[in-house]
């Protein structure tokens, strides 16, 4: 139900869940500990750091083949990427504007009655692509768990609180100068049965759109510092240290609020356009109609 | 050439169910109205079990090969035709969108619709293509499907359905694994 007809009623995510868990184990009873997969990680991670020192190119994205994550196993295509040069549909992205998103969409703290429980923040940055242009008017989608580690979804289902006051859902158009402004609340960690004893780092989702249909991307921000960073095979299924570091936000004390928010700043690069600057011009602002 | 090195991408997860669907998202046309058609499709993994926990997007040309660039996909009116959605597939699997037949972008090409393809348990979304099954002329042209061998070529083709409908399924691995596309050229690479 909940998928099938996800579309049409987001107010059916806000019933509450069903009663947590007698007990606080995992009902899966995961066989598998944390010390396996952390095996499993390290020896793909070794592997990645002797192909690097025998001249391998660094790799930038994470591997659809990552079996510590056990739900890729199936999921991932075994042929490799055709490539292809992008065609017609998709130069172009589809057109957001304001008439889409409205501008309290962007402050997740102020979309029930009451205050949010949690430590409040600001996320901010920019959206480039991969020649450094902003990525303008594009639309910017976040959701997240509550400070808690909890979401608002029926398949979630950790005895965590949820929290009446927050829904953890977000939107925006890119400014400009590509620029884009979150106020929410900092998630917490939760547990995600991938094996025994498994947390996800606390994070943001990310959904982007670039100017070419070819940048499309979702993606996690993570905060600086997380113990839980190597032992997570989501965040591990980069295998470049540097490409990781690309997903972690900077804590920004000019950005933070004074008796209000913590600051982070997190900028995106989604891929270059494959668009001539001539065919760019030939749409010019005709996206946005207000 | 990209001057920055991009955001490496990360799964969609489970939870995204009460963020990314939006009221009308699979209906680009509302259901019914003159030239609409039904899109739909199941997902497999390679078990061929089907998945519950995918998402998908298409974006295409409207019926007469215009690249349409109108606001309002979030916020559906019924009448403008945006040329994008979005649809979760439902617990059996089952994705289905409410659009036109793609028109040709120039005289004589083949008419697709641009998937990108994101699930829990795929690290990063994927891309690919569904084209209609008619001109076979202009589809033997297609610069993508003739670098492809037969077999893999199927899967990016469309079934029409009696009531004038598109079916595509779409397999993330195993037998008939749908082609997945790379639009990056990399420096140096053999292919």
């Amino acid at each position: 139900m909940l998928d099938a007809n996800a579309g049409n009623h987001q107010d059916d995510e806000l019933v509450p869940a069903a009663e947590p868990h007698a007990g606080h184990a995992s009902s899966d009873a995961a066989a598998e500990t944390q010390a396996d997969l952390s095996a499993e990680i390290k020896a793909i991670g070794e592997s990645y750091a002797r192909a690097l020192k025998d001249g391998a190119a660094p790799e930038t994205q994470p591997r659809l083949d990552f079996a510590p994550y056990r739900s890729s196993i199936l999921r991932h295509p075994t042929k490799s990427l055709h490539h292809a040069d992008p065609e017609t549909i998709e130069l172009y992205s589809p057109a957001f504007g304001h008439q889409d998103v409205h501008a309290l969409e962007s402050d997740l703290t102020i979309q029930h009655n009451g205050e949010p429980l949690g430590e409040r923040i600001i996320v901010q940055g920019k959206v480039l692509d991969g020649d450094g242009r902003p990525v303008v008017g594009q639309l910017v989608e976040i959701w997240q768990a509550n400070a808690a580690g909890r979401y608002i979804h029926k398949r979630d289902q950790h005895p965590a609180p949820l929290d009446p006051n927050f829904t953890g859902v977000g939107r925006c158009i890119t400014g400009a100068d590509g620029s884009y402004r979150f106020t929410s609340i900092k998630p917490g960690a939760y547990p995600w049965k991938n094996h025994l004893n498994a947390w996800r780092p606390a994070h943001i989702h990310f959904s982007l759109f670039g100017t070419d249909f070819t940048q499309r991307i979702v993606t996690q921000m993570y905060f600086p510092g997380d113990q839980l960073f190597p032992l997570d095979p989501i965040y591990q299924s980069i295998v470049d240290q540097e490409a990781r570091d690309r997903l972690v936000a900077t804590y920004d004390h000019d950005l933070t609020s004074p008796e209000w928010a913590l600051g982070y700043t997190w900028d995106i690069v989604l891929s270059g356009s494959k668009r001539t600057w001539t065919e760019n011009e030939a749409f010019g602002d005709a996206g946005d109609e207000e | 050439m990209s001057k920055l090195i991009p955001t490496p991408g990360q799964t969609v997860g489970p939870f995204y169910g009460y963020a990314l669907p939006f009221n009308k998202d699979n209906e680009l046309l509302a259901p019914g109205s003159v030239g609409s058609i039904r899109l739909q499709g199941t997902v497999y993994d390679g078990n061929g079990e089907t998945i519950p926990d995918a998402i998908l997007e298409i974006w295409q040309p409207d019926s007469e090969g215009n690249v349409v660039q109108r606001t309002g996909s979030l916020v559906r009116d019924g009448y403008t035709f945006t040329g994008w959605g979005r649809a979760a597939v439902g617990n059996s699997g089952v994705f289905t969108f409410t659009t036109v037949n793609p028109g040709p972008t120039e005289a004589g090409a083949a008419p697709f619709i641009s998937v990108a393809v994101f699930a829990r348990g795929l690290m990063n979304r994927l891309f690919t293509r569904i084209y209609l099954p008619e001109n076979e002329e202009a589809l033997a042209a297609d610069p993508l499907l003739s670098s492809l061998d037969p077999e893999r070529r199927s899967t990016l083709i469309a079934r029409r359905d009696p009531d004038g409908g598109l079916t595509w399924d779409l397999r993330l691995q195993g037998e008939n694994e749908t082609v997945f596309l790379d639009f990056e050229r990399v420096e140096g690479a053999s292919h």
